[in-house]
């Protein structure tokens, strides 16, 4: 198998599609020519031409809406919001209408589009090119959430995702794009969107994570297992529809929970994990669920140690697994 | 809507229909049309009261307007992204009074949307109307993504978006317009400027007496139209659909109408409109005027009228009694179509 970043399977997966279908275009802001502010449509304008590869005007809810209308009518858009802090213009045409479209026509109509958004910190992004939005669109109904950590998901998941009929929000995590290497699968292989994936076997502890933080606890479960910690680290992949199944099949095992993410704590989409270990397994936990999250202030500074300090990073999450698995 | 505010507005006199090439079969067709869209409408109210029909909001004095568009476009063809006033619009393309009285009682067989969604949001596959939400503008910026997908694809197809004056202060009809001229697109945009949004009258919505006159800004042609007169509308947006299918872009046009009722069931336009203002308005009856036009050149009889009256009437009570009767959604299923099912 090939190997490549997570930002070279999300264009993998774009060219693909569009030549395996010619119903798939691309729209968003610098997607043209330049091939996105991070290159993720790189050479597909020059492949496929203007009207498929388009460039639109600076206006995050026509881009979305736009693509609802084309997919109304027979295309299948991929929509690049350029940085998930700017999709919340366009907050209405995805939750009032994307997600809502099949509903209330009773199934008459669908809305298979693709939303793909870079997000999170650690950038020097500030407080608007560093956010986690993953919790206001998990919140839905309508729509699947989608966040891939490694390049074969990336790939996969947004190819699954072009073949979904119904909205799918894939965010993808820009300190992921270059910095995480590996297989890239055939043109043929899709990752399911629903599954969650255990990235590592462990006994002791269950950590759930998405994006880059699976990489941190990845990085926290090697360091705590040469203390004799052992740590199931579960990457989930798709947040909505949830793989409740594989977390609490993994928190009957360990006893003990936590979950890691970038955005802030509250209201987080941990909460909502923390709740159905709490409803669906208490009888499995031997102590509560923990939460490492970003702070509650309202973003990210620019700052170096400020934003060091906005982050969880393998040394906090290494020492939040010490102190659960002593509680 | 005022005699002032019409003065201002005025524009050229109206092709007759024999300019228009439009015989008397379809202009029978137009007047029929918006007499059943009237009497459905009035229906709804009567069941409003009988506390039959929870919610209600009306289409009263836009009819010509929209009968008048509808019948530039091709049924099946071309697209509608509609709004609540619509009726008439939809039972010119195709919506039957029962498809339509059945999402007046929220029932199973609603085509519209199951019985899940109030009444006037209309949707029907068939006829190519596309699913409304409750929020206004957002259905522009579909429209231009439906224009988009039949401009790239060669369709032919041209794409309709409809809303009201206080509509157009949202952000989503500025990027719907902007991205519809940047591409040169087969959409057009009708504004039914009946003068209030509620109760917000049109001079505190917008600077410009017309909003045909933001057209330019948009690169489009925009047309200023009396909407109450069907022939006027037919015309404006015969040239607009012309253009739209030979590649020359998008039009938006300013259609002046009367809005008959309250805002909707839940509104009592009483309170905020001066009674001189009403009762001229209802004077002005787009309906009437048409039926004027047709006696005034011997197209339509006095007789032949009270059948059409009737045949209305009878399609409105055979249409209530069939939707009264039909059964309602299951609970269970609340849960359905959320994503698209298996199979």
């Amino acid at each position: 198998m090939a190997q490549g970043t997570l930002i070279e399977g999300i264009r993998e997966a774009m060219a693909e599609e569009m030549e395996r279908d010619d119903r798939v275009w691309v729209l968003g802001e610098d997607v043209g020519r330049k091939g996105g502010v991070f290159l993720a449509t790189e050479g597909l304008h020059a492949r496929f031409g203007g009207d498929r590869v388009l460039d639109t005007p600076l206006a995050e809810s026509a881009i979305v809406g736009v693509a609802i209308g084309s997919a109304l009518n027979g295309l299948l858009p991929v929509a690049e919001i350029q940085f998930a802090d700017f999709i919340h213009p366009a907050f209405d045409q995805i939750v009032s209408e994307a997600a809502r479209i099949r509903y209330r026509s009773n199934g008459e109509f669908g809305c298979p589009i693709v939303i793909r958004a870079p997000y999170g910190g650690g950038v020097h992004g500030g407080l608007y090119h560093s956010q986690s939005v993953e919790a206001f669109y998990s919140h839905v109904p309508g729509l699947k959430v989608v966040i891939p950590s490694t390049p074969e998901d990336a790939k996969g998941l947004l190819k699954a995702a072009i073949r979904d009929p119904d909205p799918v929000l894939l965010f993808e995590h820009k300190k992921c794009y270059r910095l995480i290497k590996g297989e890239l699968p055939g043109s043929d292989h899709l990752t399911p969107i629903g599954p969650a994936a255990v990235r590592q076997e462990g006994d002791k502890i269950t950590c759930v994570a998405w994006g880059l933080m699976v990489h941190y606890c990845l990085e926290a479960a090697t360091t705590v297992a040469e203390e004799g910690i052992s740590v199931e680290v579960i990457d989930l992949r798709t947040l909505s529809p949830l793989d409740k199944k594989t977390i609490l099949r993994s928190v009957e095992k360990t006893a003990r929970a936590m979950v890691v993410h970038e955005d802030n704590l509250t209201g987080g989409f941990g909460a909502e994990i923390a709740a159905i270990i709490a409803g669906e397994g208490f009888e499995f936990l031997d102590a509560p669920v923990v939460r490492v999250a970003g702070p509650d202030v309202p973003a990210m500074p620019f700052n170096k140690p400020q934003e060091d300090a906005f982050m969880p990073n393998p040394t906090r999450i290494a020492q939040a697994m010490r102190d659960l698995a002593a509680y | 809507m005022s005699d002032e505010r019409d003065g201002r507005t005025a524009t050229s006199p109206a092709p007759s229909h024999v300019q228009l090439g439009l015989g008397r079969e379809q202009l029978l067709t137009m007047y029929r049309q918006m007499v059943l869209a009237r009497a459905i409408d009035r229906r709804m109210w009567v069941l409003n009261r009988q506390g039959k029909a929870p919610f209600v909001i009306s289409g009263q004095g836009h009819e010509a307007a929209q009968v008048g568009a509808a019948h530039a476009l091709e049924p099946g063809k071309d697209w509608l992204c509609p709004y609540y006033r619509d009726l008439a619009f939809c039972l010119a393309l195709g919506m039957t009074p029962l498809d339509f009285l059945l999402s007046v009682y929220a029932r199973a067989a609603d085509p519209n949307s199951g019985g899940r969604q109030m009444p006037s949001h209309f949707g029907l596959k068939r006829a190519r109307i596309i699913t409304t939400s409750s929020v206004v503008a957002t259905q522009v910026v579909h429209a231009a993504g439906l224009a988009y997908a039949s401009k790239v694809r060669g369709l032919g197809e041209v794409a309709v978006a409809c809303l009201g004056e206080g509509s157009t202060s949202e952000g989503d009809w500025h990027e719907a317009l902007n991205f519809a001229g940047v591409h040169q697109l087969p959409m057009i945009c009708i504004v039914q400027d009946n003068d209030y949004a509620i109760s917000v009258p049109h001079r505190l919505q917008m600077s410009v007496e017309s909003v045909a006159s933001r057209a330019v800004g948009y690169g489009m042609p925009g047309l200023p139209v009396d909407g109450g007169d069907l022939l006027a509308m037919y015309s404006a947006m015969r040239q607009a659909v012309e253009r739209a299918r030979s590649g020359e872009g998008p039009t938006l046009i300013d259609a002046k109408v009367a809005r008959f009722t309250s805002h909707s069931s839940d509104d009592d336009q009483r309170r905020y409109r001066p009674q001189e203002e009403l009762e001229a308005m209802l004077r002005k009856d787009p309906i009437e005027r048409f039926r004027i036009y047709l006696q005034r050149h011997s197209l339509l009889s006095d007789p032949e009228d009270e059948s059409i009256q009737r045949e209305a009437t009878a399609q409105v009570d055979e249409a209530v009694q069939q939707a009264e009767a039909a059964p309602s959604p299951d609970v269970a299923d609340l849960a359905r179509h959320v994503f698209a099912e298996e199979g």
